[in-house]
């Protein structure tokens, strides 16, 4: 099929996906698979007193079960046994048939494997589990101000602590958002193949192939080269792939014991019990300022929850130190363990808490000063960041800030809330401000130019869903100056070089980066090939020769000149290869402060009969640096405000604190949004490329997306109804009362 | 509180089988295999493998099936047809979409057994050979998708929507489209893209 009917700009992998041809995890066929289905526990804290497996075990084309009592012993899970774990690795995260213990309800405590996945489902009903149960907390509401049970995490000051109160004006809030979760659409699926003893074979839904081969490596002690970890396609992750789940070493055991090939999938009450999710949180924030709306302090403390057996933090008052102007800053954060699963990075993680207080707080702040919310940020504004004094190495959010007043339409909102309505519906305005980490980090890239001119590019990358590879390509055709349709990027295979793990918004930066220098080594490469190989070349320096439309030319006259291909021919050979490595940003990005920025416009109708809260329009700006790809950044962004809407209106996990069960453990019931719920959505860049972080000058979207779009849903609900909502998700029952 | 025993998939959809795999098997069995199966376990076993004739994509299949098995994991397991996805197994979120004579069906729902006789179309073979459907190229066209795990879902219920008459307006169509959850959030690209197709007046 010929991918040039496509526009430029379509994603290259589009065919694929549209077709069904893309191959997720579970849709690997692989020979004599067999099928392993978890069995969980129904307590909250314990031990299994007693698993009891024989009628399972006698169920028709039942393989093994595998529990804490015959699992073979797995080196990781054995730090100091010296003998079995030479180099001490610990596996991070639950320890899965290691030991008769029950940290949460919903655990895995046995997997059993059959020939067919409806046979070990059937037979995974028949084991049954006698437990010792132990008291156990899953309430994080009723136990975040248990000064005894927390755990302190960081503290940070600038100025004098507390400097609101002595403010002008100020405003204190409390804030509080519940367990969110990815479930991304493709559930967490393993597949494991043991070539041999000492070899394994992958297949897992990884946002970081490289990373779940060295984890597995060290965890079953093998040679990380005896590892090999396949991820073609990822359906969607949003942080949920960052790190292997029990699926990921329970299909590698029981791979190993039943001597096949073992799929492990996880349905869709598991993707909450086993894999992880946004933490709940209470954030106390306040925030003052002069008369004038010139912040004097911020304070903000937060306290989210953990499992009993990991300490998971994440960044919930950083922005509050540094995305404002403000001369006295303290935060606090604090972390509660409780008898949960390990809560783990989901989009925007820790920041998109933390902005949902601190851009609410601002907006508060503003109706207080009686000043546009646009304008207490413009005031405010940021020159250096607050925290290192360094200058940014590009910011352009004012900008943002003009394109998305304008785009709504700012200027039809109501200054005083809740007089405004259409169609019967009361109307509101609001806005939110976002932030996020822009960095780049280590990527190898292999180039590989054959003699038919095509150029093909490897990374050990996986792509869950942004456009990795479209981007890459994108990179690629500007550096080489041909054709997309003969660039080809290769990912989700450990096989290449090392690529970095998808997450925190770095994959275009860094392999970006990594992608725009091995076409400038493979370019120059070719100068000197065509110097050594063809006559019309041989006096010339590499200096001399340019490579245009697939042709190395002459930049004196032009005289000499061959075409790419012609020159991989002319050499003897199939093809020119070269692998290049990226670093780090180099010490010059030392003397910046690197982030993007979002600020996110939103306009709700709120129905007064029902309390119902719609989006109606949205408009999404990010500086994210230089676009590599218009049109898959723009559906980040419509992507990032999407989850901003369920974040702000629908999602949230129960828990029923007498059992410890998470209640609305599937998508029936636990509400992310669908079509009805989402209008267009309007997205602007200012696409100025940072002229620090790398060669291509992107910066990423992902997060930022997403971080700061409830507070503009909160903002705009306010605008439209007077009420102040600082509990998400906001419900129509709270604009009701 | 009263617990289930454990948690497991498909726990309700196998007991539920298992019920009516008896009851229909005490209708049409003979009385030799009654006395023999004296436990609904015995019977399902005994008629582990039932056969069934349908049609795939244009194609006639005579396949012997698991009579717990769904219309999804028969297409993806049996047949290798992974096109369809598996999103929930429970009838939520569109992800396993198929076309049955011409109906949409979440085919995570359809017992395999019972498409006998039946017309499937898949992601597969809405296409014809290399050439893509106008739904799958709009899709392409709108950026419809990001991780595209949704996608042949949401293709086969666009399909269905266009064909159903309820593609007239952007709020028609997500009306209909609300049953195919997209995580990455493509939404609104989705509905450009039907309504694109919609426009065209193509034949789809």
């Amino acid at each position: 099929m010929d991918k040039n009917i496509f526009l430029n700009d379509d994603r290259v992998d589009g065919i694929e996906k549209v077709t069904g041809r893309a191959k997720y995890t579970a849709d690997q066929r692989i020979d004599n698979i067999a099928y392993g289905v978890f069995v969980t526990s129904i307590i909250a804290r314990g031990a299994i007193k007693n698993l009891l497996i024989t009628e399972a075990k006698n169920s028709p084309g039942v393989l093994d079960i595998i529990f804490y009592q015959n699992c073979p012993p797995v080196p990781g899970y054995r730090p100091h046994d010296k003998e079995l774990n030479k180099r001490g690795f610990e596996w991070q995260g639950l320890k899965v048939f290691n030991n008769n213990l029950v940290y949460h309800y919903g655990q895995p405590i046995a997997l059993v494997v059959a020939d067919t996945w409806e046979k070990a489902v059937k037979a995974a009903k028949l084991v049954k589990a006698e437990y010792i149960t132990e008291a156990f907390e899953t309430d994080f509401e009723k136990l975040r101000t248990d000064e005894t049970k927390l755990k302190k995490i960081g503290e940070y000051k600038r100025g004098e602590p507390d400097a609101y109160k002595k403010a002008d004006v100020f405003v204190e809030a409390e804030f509080f958002t519940p367990i969110e979760t990815h479930n991304p659409m493709e559930m967490h699926a393993t597949i494991a193949i043991w070539e041999g003893d000492d070899k394994l074979t992958v297949y897992d839904k990884s946002q970081g192939p490289k990373g779940t081969q060295s984890q597995l490596a060290r965890c079953f002690g093998l040679e990380e080269k005896n590892v090999r970890v396949i991820t073609e396609y990822v359906g969607g992750a949003f942080g949920a792939s960052l790190r292997s789940w029990p699926n990921v070493p329970a299909a590698v055991i029981a791979a190993k014991k039943v001597k096949r090939p073992v799929k492990v999938l996880l349905n869709r009450r598991q993707m909450f019990s086993m894999v992880g999710y946004r933490p709940q949180s209470w954030q106390k924030i306040a925030i003052g300022a002069t008369k004038e709306g010139k912040l004097v302090g911020i304070t903000h403390h937060a306290v989210s929850n953990t499992s009993r057996y990991e300490d998971y933090r994440e960044g919930i008052v950083n922005a509050s130190q540094f995305l404002y102007d403000c001369p006295n800053v303290n935060t606090s954060y604090k972390i509660l363990p409780l008898d949960l699963n390990t809560p783990t990075w989901m989009r925007g993680p820790g920041e998109a808490t933390g902005a949902f207080a601190l851009e609410s707080a601002l907006d508060e702040l503003a109706y207080k000063l009686n000043m546009d919310p646009v304008e207490l940020r413009v005031k405010n504004y940021a020159e250096l960041h607050p925290v290192s004094k360094l200058p940014w190495s590009s910011k352009f959010l004012k900008e943002c800030y003009d394109a998305g007043r304008e785009k709504i339409g700012w200027n039809k909102r109501p200054t005083t809330p809740g007089l405004l309505k259409e169609d019967g519906m009361l109307v509101g305005y609001g806005m939110g401000g976002g932030v996020f980490g822009a960095g780049r980090g280590n990527a190898a890239v292999k180039a590989i130019l054959k003699k038919d001119g095509t150029l093909t590019l490897q990374s050990a990358v996986s792509d869950m869903g942004p456009g990795t590879a479209t981007a890459m390509v994108k990179i690629a055709e500007g550096v080489m100056d041909m054709p997309a349709s003969k660039i080809r990027f290769m990912l989700g295979d450990t096989d290449f070089p090392p690529g970095p793990t998808q997450g925190g918004s770095t994959t275009t930066s860094t392999l970006g980066n990594g992608v725009s220098l091995v076409c400038d080594a493979l370019k120059k490469n070719l100068k000197e090939l065509a110097i050594a190989n063809v006559a019309s070349f041989k006096t010339l320096s590499a200096d001399d020769i340019e490579i245009k439309n697939e042709q190395l030319i002459s930049k004196k006259d032009g005289s000499a000149r061959i075409s790419m291909s012609e020159l991989v021919k002319v050499t003897g050979k199939e093809q020119v290869e070269i692998i290049q490595e990226s670093g780090r940003a180099a010490a010059e990005a030392q003397k910046y402060a690197m982030n993007s920025f979002s600020a996110h416009f939103v306009k709700v109708h709120v129905d007064p009969a029902t309390g119902a809260v719609k989006l109606k329009q949205i408009v999404a700006t990010g500086d994210g640096g230089k676009i590599i790809s218009e049109k898959t950044a723009r559906s980040q962004m419509i992507g990032g405000a999407v989850g901003g809407i369920g974040m702000a209106l629908t999602e949230e996990v129960l828990i029923d604190h007498t059992t410890g069960k998470y209640v609305n453990d599937n998508l029936g019931s636990y509400h992310m949004p669908l079509h009805t719920d989402v209008p267009y959505i309007d997205t602007w860049f200012p696409n100025k490329p940072d002229p620090v972080i790398n060669a291509t000058g992107a910066k990423g979207v992902g997060e930022i997306a997403l971080v700061g779009f409830a507070a503009a849903v909160a903002n705009a609900v306010f605008n439209a109804t007077g009420k102040r909502i600082n509990k998400l998700p906001i419900k129509p029952e709270d604009l009701m009362s | 509180m009263k617990h289930p025993e454990h948690n497991c998939d498909g726990e309700g959809r196998r007991s539920f089988l298992k019920k009516t795999t008896a009851i229909t098997v005490l209708s049409i069995a003979p009385k030799a295999l009654l006395n023999a199966g004296e436990q609904n376990e015995a019977i399902a076993s005994f008629f582990e493998k039932a056969p069934i004739k349908l049609q795939i994509n244009g194609k006639d299949y005579s396949l012997a099936v698991d009579p717990s098995m769904s219309l999804l994991d028969m297409l993806r397991e049996q047949l290798g047809l992974t096109g369809t996805k598996k999103g929930c197994d429970q009838g939520h979120c569109g992800a396993c979409i198929v076309h049955v004579d011409g109906q949409r069906v979440n085919s995570c729902l359809s017992i395999a057994v019972d498409n006998n006789g039946k017309k499937i179309t898949t992601i597969e073979g809405l296409g014809q050979g290399d050439k893509l459907h106008p739904m799958q190229e709009a899709f392409i066209k709108h950026d419809a998708f990001q991780c595209g795990y949704c996608t042949p879902g949401q293709i086969m219920s666009a399909v269905a929507c266009v064909k159903d008459g309820k593609a007239n307006t952007p709020d028609e169509i997500r009306e209909y489209m609300s049953g195919n959850i997209c995580r990455c959030g493509a939404y609104p690209n989705i509905v450009d893209a039907i309504m694109e197709v919609k426009k065209s007046g193509q034949k789809i």
